[in-house]
């Protein structure tokens, strides 16, 4: 078609004030007949926002980590209770119900690293959490709310892939053995099966430390970015090995976050370069540069509706309305 | 006497006196009859030697006599038109040549429009429908040479062909269809390919005949420029019959050798544009080129070096014809030759329209397609000698296309006769003309004709199609059984997507000018660069202070990094430099144009700045923009800031005041304001025209620098019609008008068209009364010259800015012309 591309688009809305680089950002969808869905931020001085996507406003600020850095935010399935992954080494749990903002469980981390955990629900008031583990190389599963700690994920002697630097769990829809894929300082991505203990399969998709990952377990593909100038799609196959599928170049180099909308029509990652990237996830043909940030763009989140967010080192978090679900 | 003989004078005697006397109706048919029996066909025909002798002294006389008795009246003699219709079958079936003869000198006798006029038109209509010109025609073939009147001869030839003429002048509005030139010679076109059938019948049959007569008519036909209507006939029936026999063929190449001398150009013209390819040509013409000179200068040397209207398959039948015969071949490379010793000679180059060199250089690509290498070795040093040449005055020339023009030829040509050596390439960008260029040079596969392989490629492309559609296409990705359309995401524009800068730029004017002296970071020197024209806008005070020592170093900046947009960001830091202290910076600049150690591309930047930043200060709002940012310095703001609050009270209480019945949608009236430029123009332009006539050691604007002469008339054209309504037009216009004349006759296009755009900016800028008052004597001179050049200069685009200024010359006449008559 001979039709000039339409100019890239502005943000839906921008939401200010929290005076600190975003790190972290996360969509609450809420309970049913709520209405509309909730923002969580997290920022550089260790406070939690919840923006109201009503009002555009900050309803509460959360303060429960001592001034360091909250790197990873997630909602329980259940209820609104919040876990708030911190540098000072404590991961909480608040209880948001009702406006109340305290702090009703926490428990020490081990690992000083920026790995972010993540979160499998896997019955109600049961789910299980995957943590950087005490050694460097380490991953730590733990069953929740119980704290028990599973197992600990270590990898072989000789393989020295450094610090996990993401993780991703995810169970498979025809069995409950819930899998886990890791993001390696030495640019692999592993694939592990938990009850099992052992790596499944592990590629190297980088030469740089993977920075995110995502995973559409559907299709039986995932996403990685890392410091380098590259993206890395990959696929498992039925025996359970991850091959590369295929690279695509960037621009600028650095990726620092990659997120699937949940349609999984969409793949979005937050560039070093200020910028974050929309790419079609079937073709990963490159959709829409969104240039509107002036700093490092740290993370992304969707919502279930398909808003994107993005929160940035320049203390803005910017919403985007792309490509609107049918 | 013999008897016999005189027997047929009685009776036709006797019929001409019954047929003048008579008015009974039966007794004429009866006598006419008794005549008929000499023309044979009835019952019982007159003997062989009675019909000869009446068919050459009788007929002609009988027939005079039957067209004078013509008449509504005499016709209805007998009922049912008996009568006319035996009368007309006198000249249908008669001897041809006389009959059509009386009947052209009858048609012409009549005087205006009458009853016997349209008759025998009709009749003359009929006489074409039956096909009797062929016999016209054949009757002159199949006569031995010595027995032929050469008088008679030239005289039906005349006729033949003046045919729709004659009879458009008789018959004026009531003529009909039929001799329409462009029915009558397709006609005559099928009528000669009828006689050329019976030749060679009759050829086959062992009896002798000539095509002179045909030949003759065809050349004629011809020389009125009726090339299309009757080779448009003839071509592709020969080009058919030709294929598969000798006869035919050698038939053919007698045609085209009987025409003669004088007509011959325009039967060979006709013939390479009507035939379909150089081996049709080849068949039609035989070794033509070589059996007549004339046959020989029209195709090697008018076709080729005096004429360039024919199209590029023209071309190539006609050097392909060359090319095809071992005979020919010596011709070919003859001509190469030829051609590129003009594609060489820098007069030509200067001289000729873009067109013929396009053309010439068409030819050259297609001789060397056709040469083999062994050819041209033998003649390798003298084509090199004219490559280079050629080469040498293409680039030399200041028209892009010219340029252009002789980088594909040298390329080309150059691979050719030096395959050895390392290939030639310029950097150039590709188009239509020279993708057009390079196709000519390669070989095509070979078809026998074009109008034989059309329809096998029309039988071969449904094929292919069909074969595309029914295979669905392999997608790219194994696809999952998920409808999911791409239709629905359609990309954005992403081309804002640059590589990130990560340096720091310098925020302060003179930070950047360290930076872009000294700085040995690259990636600061560039984010200087880029920063710099905002950066002076921004602060014009400390740009000021700073200016002239800003645009030196910009015009000295030279690219050390490969940084993209180089030249743009240059210009327009130069330009915002310019406007925001315009006297200085032009003064300076103005003096560097003519100083020494420059290069031509500083120079041409100078002058490109100048123009832009003069068109900047001249653009009207400027200097209301300007006054919002608060660019002007301290002393005007205090008025500037008092009169918009004025104004406002004033129009607040007029509205209030006033009542209003209906009100059209607010207009904003453009907003009035001194243009800028007029105070410093002078420093643009007088500097500038003052030194183009004292050459430098490194600069010679009148000797080989007329590039840089062409952009200066150009520059000095555009600060003209910039300087409208100022004070300073008219010294302006002087001047330039003198600068002008000084240069008029300079011998490069370019040149002149910058000269032609400088006198309508004059004629355009500076006020009509003061054009008349001060320079009658320029205005004079420069209307004569415009009036010599918009006729005879051989560039179309400097004929048209030469009429476009004689236009603008005489509307200033007519703006003048009422004034004095109150």
């Amino acid at each position: 078609m001979a039709a000039r591309p339409s100019p890239p688009p502005d943000p839906q809305f921008v939401l200010r004030g929290t005076q600190s680089a975003v790190q972290a950002l996360h969509f609450h969808e809420g309970a049913q007949g709520q209405g509309h869905p909730l923002l969580i931020s997290g920022s550089l001085s260790g406070l939690v926002h919840i923006w109201s996507l009503q009002t555009r406003r900050a309803l509460t600020t959360l303060d429960g980590h001592g001034g360091q850095c909250v790197i990873w935010l997630q909602t329980l399935p259940q209820g609104p209770q919040l876990l708030s992954q911190g540098r000072d080494l404590r991961l909480c749990l608040w209880d948001l119900a009702e406006g109340r903002n305290t702090v009703v469980d926490s428990m020490g981390l081990e690992s000083m690293g920026f790995c972010k955990g993540s979160l499998l629900a896997r019955g109600p008031q049961r789910w299980t959490l995957a943590v950087p583990g005490r050694g460097s190389d380490e991953i730590q599963i733990l069953e929740m709310p119980s704290k028990t700690s599973v197992c600990t994920l270590k990898p072989e002697a000789d393989a020295k892939p450094g610090m996990p630097m993401c993780l991703e769990l995810w169970q498979a829809d025809s069995s409950s053995r819930p899998l886990l894929l890791a993001g390696y300082e030495d640019g692999s991505v592993a694939l592990w099966d938990v009850s099992e203990r052992k790596v499944c399969s592990r590629i190297a998709c980088h030469t740089e430390p993977v920075m995110g990952l995502d995973f559409d377990s559907q299709k039986a593909r995932g996403v990685s970015g890392s410091a380098e100038k590259a993206l890395a799609v990959w696929s498992l196959d039925e025996q359970q090995a991850l091959q590369v599928c295929r690279t695509h170049e960037l621009t600028n180099p650095g990726i620092s976050d990659v997120k699937i909308r949940p349609d999984r029509k969409i793949l979005a990652t937050a560039g070093w370069d200020h910028r974050v990237r929309v790419f079609h996830w079937r073709t990963m043909k490159p959709l829409a540069v969104l240039a509107f940030h002036t700093s490092i763009v740290h993370c992304l989140a969707f919502a279930a509706d398909g808003l994107l967010a993005a929160g940035s080192k320049d203390h803005r978090i910017s919403v985007w309305s792309l490509y609107p679900r049918s | 006497m013999d008897p016999g003989l005189s027997s047929v004078r009685l009776t036709v005697l006797e019929a001409v006196h019954t047929l003048s006397s008579s008015e009974d109706g039966g007794y004429i048919f009866s006598t006419l009859r008794s005549l008929k029996r000499y023309l044979g066909g009835t019952e019982n025909p007159a003997l062989p030697e009675e019909r000869e002798e009446f068919a050459r002294l009788h007929f002609s006389a009988i027939l005079r006599c039957l067209v004078g008795k013509l008449s509504p009246h005499w016709l209805e003699l007998l009922p049912n038109g008996q009568l006319e219709e035996l009368w007309a079958s006198f000249f249908l079936e008669g001897p041809a040549d006389q009959a059509f003869l009386v009947l052209m000198e009858a048609l012409e006798g009549v005087a205006g429009p009458s009853f016997r006029l349209m008759k025998m038109a009709r009749l003359l209509a009929q006489f074409l429908s039956e096909g009797r010109m062929a016999a016209v025609l054949e009757g002159q073939c199949r006569q031995q040479t010595d027995l032929a009147f050469p008088l008679l001869q030239e005289t039906l030839l005349i006729k033949v062909v003046g045919l729709p003429d004659r009879l458009g002048n008789c018959l004026q509005h009531e003529n009909l269809a039929e001799f329409f030139p462009q029915n009558y010679f397709p006609l005559l076109g099928e009528e000669a390919m009828r006689v050329l059938q019976a030749v060679v019948d009759s050829l086959r049959g062992g009896s002798d005949c000539s095509v002179s007569f045909v030949s003759q008519v065809l050349g004629k036909a011809c020389v009125y420029g009726r090339q299309k209507e009757i080779l448009g006939v003839l071509v592709p029936r020969l080009t058919a019959l030709t294929q598969g026999s000798c006869l035919w063929q050698r038939v053919c190449w007698h045609l085209v050798e009987c025409v003669p001398d004088r007509a011959l150009e325009a039967v060979l013209t006709g013939l390479v544009e009507a035939a379909p390819g150089p081996e049709v040509l080849s068949r039609l013409l035989g070794n033509l080129v070589m059996k007549s000179k004339k046959a020989q200068f029209v195709m090697t040397q008018k076709l080729l070096f005096l004429q360039y209207r024919y199209t590029t398959p023209m071309l190539q039948s006609l050097l392909g014809y060359l090319a095809l015969d071992s005979q020919r071949r010596p011709l070919l490379v003859k001509v190469l030759k030829e051609l590129l010793e003009m594609w060489g000679s820098s007069s030509a180059v200067r001289h000729t329209p873009l067109p013929q060199q396009h053309y010439v250089s068409k030819a050259i690509l297609i001789c060397l397609m056709h040469l083999k290498d062994t050819e041209l070795q033998d003649s390798r040093d003298e084509l090199l000698a004219s490559l280079m040449a050629g080469v040498q005055c293409h680039l030399d020339s200041s028209q892009p296309a010219v340029r252009r023009l002789g980088m594909v030829v040298a390329e080309v040509v150059s691979a050719r006769i030096h395959p050895e050596g390392p290939a030639l390439k310029f950097q150039y960008e590709e188009d239509e003309l020279s993708c057009e260029m390079r196709a000519l040079a390669t070989p095509q596969p070979a078809a026998d004709s074009p109008l034989e392989a059309g329809p096998s490629v029309a039988a071969e492309t449904p094929d292919k199609q069909t074969l595309d559609s029914g295979v669905p296409p392999v997608r790219p990705e194994g696809c999952e059984s998920e409808l999911d359309s791409d239709d629905e995401f359609v990309p954005y524009d992403m081309s804002g997507d640059q590589e990130l800068k990560s340096s720091k730029a310098p925020k302060y004017v003179r930070d950047c000018i360290e930076a872009l002296t000294t700085s040995e970071d690259w990636e600061y020197w560039e984010a200087a660069l880029r920063a710099l024209e905002g950066l002076v806008f921004r602060s014009p005070a400390a740009t000021r202070e700073v200016s002239v020592e800003l645009a030196k170093v910009l015009l000295h900046l030279e690219e050390k990094t490969s940084v993209v947009g180089f030249e743009g960001l240059r210009q327009r830091a130069l330009v915002a430099v310019i406007v925001t202290d315009p006297a200085r910076v032009a003064e300076y600049l103005t003096s560097q144009f003519y100083a020494v150690n420059y290069s031509l591309r500083q120079r041409m930047d100078i002058l490109d700045v100048l123009t832009l930043a003069a068109q900047e200060l001249s653009r009207p709002g400027r200097l209301g923009r300007a006054l919002q940012c608060g660019s002007l310095g301290p002393a005007c703001q205090p008025s500037c800031a008092v009169a918009p609050t004025w104004r406002a009270v004033v129009d607040e209480r007029v509205r209030r005041k006033t009542r209003r019945f209906s009100k059209g949608s607010p207009r904003q009236a453009p907003a009035g304001g001194p243009n800028e430029f007029n105070s410093v123009a002078g420093y643009f332009f007088f500097p500038l025209i003052q030194g183009f006539d004292r050459p430098l050691v490194t600069f010679d604007l009148l000797g080989d620098d007329q590039l840089v002469l062409g952009r200066l008339a150009h520059t000095l054209g555009v600060l003209m019609y910039l300087a409208v309504n100022t004070t300073v037009a008219v010294p302006m216009g002087k001047a330039l008008l003198e600068f002008v004349w000084a240069l008029r006759l300079h011998g490069d296009t370019y040149v002149r068209r910058g000269l032609l755009f400088a006198v309508s900016s004059v004629l355009l800028s500076v006020p009509a009364e003061r054009l008349l008052a001060d320079l009658p004597d320029e205005l004079l001179e420069a209307r004569s010259w415009l009036a010599d050049e918009a006729k005879k200069d051989p560039d179309e685009d400097c004929r048209v800015l030469a009429m476009k200024a004689l236009l603008l010359l005489e509307k200033l006449k007519d703006k003048l012309l009422p004034l004095p008559s109150p």
